[in-house]
């Protein structure tokens, strides 16, 4: 098993595919660290070398942030936004969207599953 | 879309002079009084306070470090949300119940 970053152990996928199971690296990071690695992109996980894993982390190092501290750096960034009582952070604080969508529909990722409205006016009226 | 490096960052010719004003010594008003939201904030109108327009009034805004790079107008929402007439309405007679 390759442990690559802390926590993340890839399995049988091509390699390009398995590193973008760390949080901070996605196809194109990954293409890009392996090309530097000088490693085959196609090549399954299980079957690179150890000498090819270490040229992989050492190439993920240098590239910087990734996993926790990258995590914790998203999350002071929103902490920041919300401190400074600006528009951006006012909509994380309320749980919609950031970015100026709509929020007449849709808008469920920020909101979250539908509260249905009909079922609340019932209840007050069985008490 | 950011806006090019080239250009520098936005700020309306009433606000710099203020600010100017006001760094080289004259007394300081309680809030600098402005309708330009859309200036950014630099480096030095760091401790300074604003009265930002947000369509009605100046709301007074302290500006920190924190708020540097961001735009006047980000710290005086113009929309007050009130909640939805159905959710009052159900609170008023919720209460009325009661």
């Amino acid at each position: 098993m390759a442990r690559v970053a802390g926590v993340d152990l890839p399995p049988n996928k091509r390699a390009e595919i398995g590193l973008t199971y760390i949080y901070g690296i996605g196809r194109s990071r990954a293409t890009s660290i392996l090309k530097e690695a000088q490693v085959n992109r196609d090549s399954r996980i299980r079957d690179l070398s150890e000498e090819e894993l270490g040229r992989i982390r050492a190439v993920i190092e240098s590239q910087g942030e990734i996993e926790g501290d990258l995590r914790k750096r998203v999350q002071m960034d929103i902490k920041r936004l919300m401190d400074i009582g600006c528009y951006r952070g006012l909509r994380h604080r309320r749980g919609l969207p950031v970015r100026g969508q709509r929020t007449h529909t849709n808008a469920r990722t920020r909101k979250g599953p539908r509260r249905a409205t009909i079922a609340k006016k019932k209840a007050p009226g069985k008490k | 879309m950011a806006r090019s490096v080239k250009k520098g960052p936005f700020i309306d010719e009433s606000i710099r002079k203020a600010v100017e004003r006001i760094r080289s010594g004259a007394a300081r008003p309680p809030a600098i009084k402005t309708w330009s939201r859309r200036s950014m904030i630099t480096p030095d109108m760091v401790g300074m306070t604003f009265g930002v327009h947000n369509g009605r009034r100046h709301l007074p805004i302290y500006v920190t470090e924190n708020m540097v790079g961001h735009k006047l107008g980000e710290f005086a929402p113009t929309r007050t949300f009130k909640g939805h007439s159905g959710t009052k309405a159900e609170k008023s007679s919720k209460v009325a119940r009661k």
